[in-house]
């Protein structure tokens, strides 16, 4: 193997050296509870309904907003449903819209970022201010007009958010890709007659990935909020469906009876995932940003 | 030098305001089914009726033209009626602005004041401050402002009393304390950022070599601090301040939801669900508008405090 | 140690002139008197010491070379003479200027120092302020220190820069510092440094950063400007040949601890220390033929890596003894210059004909 092909292939292995797992300890102690919280959350999102100890989906109006008990440590909602029950159900919408709208910013962010890293020139100038130009679309507005135009739901909601994320990633992911490309490693792949796909699938991409993984994290967070701002609007996720922030608009008339609780938990399980993911996320980042020097 | 970068900037603006208004006008064209059942949303409407739309909306006629009468129309200040309300569009837009307008601006006050001020303080005096700030901001930055709301209701209003928990208020000190908690949770999030921010670009600016020079020549702390350090991170400072000011217009919606406020942004809301399109286009457009309007500004400002930006906008 | 001046271009030193002290100046205490200068930082949790036992004079209108590596402590003395040091050092000794002390000064005392001793630093593009413009960078201290008006300011800083050799200085004064070369950024600053008059000019490094034809001007600038205002100069560099250039004097530093002082011009056929010596000897010479590169074998100390209990230099050194690792050797007189070596008086002569 020639040495710029070794170095790079020595930059990668180092980069995964002791796997997910070495990484993920050198971030600390804020890191890995951080994870920790995010497994936890993941767990629920799968297997939440099963784990659920009552029915979250059975209404009982008789008891609506009842305080919490000793075989209901949460109390009642507005319908008469255990909270507790709403809350572990809920996780999985309220976690799988995010995932749905980090992996379509990251896909098409990251391709941009690349395609016009590698070709340069009037591509890239055109492609950076339509960019720029893209950025004048809050998330929540793209999704308030898509829910008018679609209809309210997740599908519609994360599709919009998706796209309002993506020229970030792009714009972030671009000036990652502009360093690798300018690395000798690349030049002498390309000089050996390596395609430019190629270089970019296997070199580029990979030298890459801790900062992809790393914002991908943060946005999770960015996503969540803005979905359960919108499911909170009554344009995302549609009761009875359980969802967080849909948790938190249903249940505010509570507050003002005296009864914030079920509004409150669902508020604190949105804000700790969001927390967690915002440390962890950083925590990569600086790792990212580390081992790129 | 600057003025080509002025015009780049405007050229810019403009482009953006274009593309962003196709992208609303081509919303009609997304929808399913054609743009007449869109325009009803979905109700059944007199012949009549349908026939103002066609004609007001000249959709016998091609795309682009239909685009350029709408734009025109919007430029003009007519916006079409809102099917809900059977008003303009317009005067439902004038009635509403100001109480968007209001909270925006009271939170951007808070913002400003308590976000900046905070920052300078937690740099510039190392120990308490600084620790109790990083702090705040850390428990803050994760609020999203919906979350706030609630909290502040609870709190505030249910178990204090202090302020009321929804509604606009009349007349102007009434409105001050409907709008302050609103403010508060439209502010937090952002306040605890642009704090954050600041405090980085002061203690950083603090140790720049330009320092030292000013201090070796004798002049006194008061000034250094307020000529070199805190002047040349007034750089960053606004660019983050006016990109988070530029956020809180969407954001406001939420905020108008969760207090119950008649602003534009609840109206949008409540425009989507029930498909009143011509509404949610006009909306749209003044809150698009306002938005990119905010980010030019602050790509101006940015070039007027830094002499050595000749083209392009802020770097990041 | 490398680095070509171009010793061609620069003013002839001659012989010191009639009278001109060169350690204890015949009538009056010196300008600058620096005794015993010990300072502390704090370094990863730790006090270590950055600068050891150091001592200098400068007379006024003298002017002293100051020569080290990198973590030799020349900046470190510059900046404790100026009292720029960070947050946490501790300074014992003495510093005295024009007869006082000057560690205890604090508020308008120690900014009326500063007005009479001023500072040029290494990189003029990151000392000046991107956002403000020259003139306002000349003029600050005088106006802000000295109350001078803005348009007396600005007729000032004009003439000041037509003396540096900057053209057209009305247009100049308004322009922004990213507008200006390195090398004219350099004259900027050492015009705005002479405009509040001061007795002593510390220049850290100041043509480091240039080119080599670019070092050339403003060394000369600086030698005619010293000559012009009487002013006295301590010049830090890591070049031997620069320093012996413009001054009279050089002081050579290792390990944050003065370890020579000597007549420039002897500083090379009669050196007082052998890292003196092996500075000069490494330094490659045009007109020589050598098969190797004279290089000093190990790596040069930082002050805080210097050890109590010897000689910093012996673990180096070609002529070290076991007296040399018995305790560290103080400062001592000989032939009206200074040395840290308990070997000198046996070693002298030998010394520069051992790198020949």
């Amino acid at each position: 193997m020639s040495t710029a092909i070794g170095m790079a292939s020595r930059r990668v292995q180092a980069r995964t050296r002791g796997g997910s797992l070495g990484l993920l300890r050198s971030t600390g102690i804020a890191g890995l509870v951080s994870a920790a919280v995010i497994a936890v959350a993941t767990v629920l999102a799968v297997f939440g309904p099963l784990v659920a100890p009552y029915n979250p989906d059975l209404p009982s109006l008789g008891q609506a907003f009842i305080g919490p008990t000793g075989a209901h440590i949460l109390g009642f909602d507005f319908e008469g449903r255990d909270v507790l029950s709403r809350l572990l159900a809920g996780a999985q919408s309220s976690m799988i819209g995010p995932l749905a709208v980090v992996a379509g910013a990251m896909a098409l962010g990251t391709l941009i970022a690349v395609v016009t890293a590698w070709r340069q020139g009037p591509v890239d100038t055109v492609v950076s201010s339509g960019l720029d130009i893209l950025f004048a679309f809050p998330g929540i507005l793209l999704a308030v007009l898509a829910a008018a135009i679609f209809g309210a739901g997740l599908t519609a909601a994360s599709v919009a958010l998706a796209i309002a994320y993506m020229p970030y990633v792009a714009r972030v992911l671009r000036g990652a890709a502009l360093r690798e490309r300018g690395q000798p490693y690349v030049a002498a792949l390309e000089v050996q007659g390596a395609s430019g796909t190629s270089i970019c699938l296997r070199h580029i991409i990979p030298n890459m990935l801790p900062l992809i993984v790393a914002q991908a994290t943060i946005m999770f967070g960015w996503a969540m909020v803005d979905l359960a701002a919108i499911s909170f609007l009554g344009l995302g996720v549609q009761p009875p469906t359980p969802n967080w922030g849909v948790m938190i608009s249903e249940n505010e008339p509570g507050i003002l009876q005296g009864y914030p609780l079920p509004a409150l938990a669902a508020g604190l399980c949105i804000v700790g995932v969001v927390i967690a993911f915002n440390v962890l996320g950083e925590r990569l980042f600086e790792q990212a940003q580390a081992a790129s020097r | 030098m600057r003025w080509r970068f002025l015009a780049r900037r405007l050229l810019m603006l403009i482009a953006s305001l274009l593309i962003a208004s196709f992208v609303i006008f081509g919303a009609l064209y997304l929808a399913p089914g054609n743009p007449i059942s869109a325009l009803s949303g979905g109700r059944a409407l007199p012949s009549a009726s349908l026939r103002v739309l066609e004609a007001r909306y000249h959709l016998n006629q091609p795309f682009f033209a239909q685009y350029w009468y709408w734009l025109e129309n919007a430029l003009h200040g007519n916006l079409g009626i809102s099917i809900t309300l059977q008003e303009n569009v317009s005067s439902v837009i004038a009635a509403r602005m100001w109480t968007t307008g209001g909270l925006v601006l009271y939170a951007s006050l808070i913002i400003l004041v308590f976000g900046i001020g905070s920052g300078v303080i937690a740099a510039l005096r190392p120990g308490v401050a600084d620790t109790s700030v990083l702090v705040s901001t850390s428990i803050s930055a994760a609020l999203p402002s919906f979350v706030a709301a609630i909290v502040l209701i609870t709190v505030f209003s249910v178990k204090l009393g202090w302020f009321p928990a929804l509604g606009n208020g009349t007349g102007f000190w009434s409105s001050v304390r409907h709008f302050t908690l609103p403010a508060i949770a439209l502010a937090i999030s952002s306040l605890a950022i642009v704090a954050r921010v600041t405090r980085a670009a002061v203690r950083e600016e603090a140790d720049r070599e330009h320092v030292q020079t000013a201090i070796s020549r004798g002049i006194p702390m008061r000034q250094v601090v307020r000529r070199h350090i805190l002047r040349n991170a007034a750089i960053p400072i606004t660019t983050v301040s006016g990109i988070t000011i530029a956020s809180l217009i969407a954001v406001a919606a939420v905020v108008e939801t969760a207090f119950s406020l008649n602003g534009l942004g609840a109206y949008l809301v409540q425009a989507a669900e029930s498909k009143d399109l011509a509404v949610v286009q006009g909306i749209s457009l003044v809150l698009v508008t306002a938005f990119v309007l905010i980010n030019a500004v602050v790509d101006v400002l940015y070039a007027v405090l830094d002499p050595r930006v000749a083209l392009g906008s802020r770097a990041q | 140690m490398s680095g070509g001046s171009r010793l061609n271009s620069l003013p002839d030193r001659g012989a010191p002139s009639e009278g001109q002290a060169v350690t204890v100046p015949a009538g009056g205490e010196p300008l600058l008197s620096v005794k015993n200068l010990t300072v502390l930082l704090p370094v990863e949790t730790r006090e270590r010491a950055v600068l050891r036992d150091v001592c200098l004079d400068i007379s006024a209108g003298e002017a002293v070379g100051l020569v080290g590596e990198s973590g030799s402590g020349k900046s470190m003395t510059a900046r404790a003479i100026d009292r720029l040091l960070p947050k946490g050092a501790q300074v014992q000794g003495q510093i005295r200027f024009a007869g006082s002390d000057v560690t205890g000064l604090a508020g308008s005392q120690l900014r009326a120092y500063r007005n009479r001793v001023a500072m040029i630093f290494q990189d003029p593009r990151a000392h000046v302020n991107p956002v403000r413009r020259i003139g306002d960078f000349m003029t600050e201290a005088l106006r802000t220190n000295l109350g001078v008006s803005g348009t007396d300011a600005s007729r000032q800083a004009a003439d000041m820069l037509s003396q540096v050799g900057i053209e057209d200085a009305q247009r100049r004064l308004h322009q922004y510092p990213h507008e200006l070369s390195g090398g004219m950024l350099q004259r900027v600053m050492i015009a705005a440094a002479l405009l509040t008059e001061p007795a002593l000019l510390l220049a850290d490094e100041p043509t480091t950063a240039l080119d080599v034809t670019t070092q050339a001007e403003v060394m000369a600038i600086l030698d005619e400007l010293r000559g012009r205002y009487g002013l006295a100069m301590l010049f830090i560099t890591h070049d031997l040949e620069l320093a012996a250039a413009i001054c009279d004097r050089t002081i050579v530093m290792y390990a944050g601890q003065v370890v020579e002082v000597r007549r420039s011009e002897l500083l090379h056929s009669d050196p007082l220390h052998p890292y003196t010596a092996a500075l000069a000897a490494a330094r490659p010479d045009i007109g020589q033929k050598a098969a190797r590169l004279r290089a000093i074998p190990g790596r040069p100390l930082s002050a805080f890596e210097a050890p109590a209990t010897e000689c910093a230099f012996a673990p180096r050194c070609r002529f070290a003894e076991d007296a040399c690792h018995e305790a560290v050797p103080p400062l001592t007189e000989l032939d009206g210059g200074l040395s840290r070596c308990v070997r000198v008086t046996e070693l002298r002569g030998q010394l520069e004909a051992a790198h020949a």
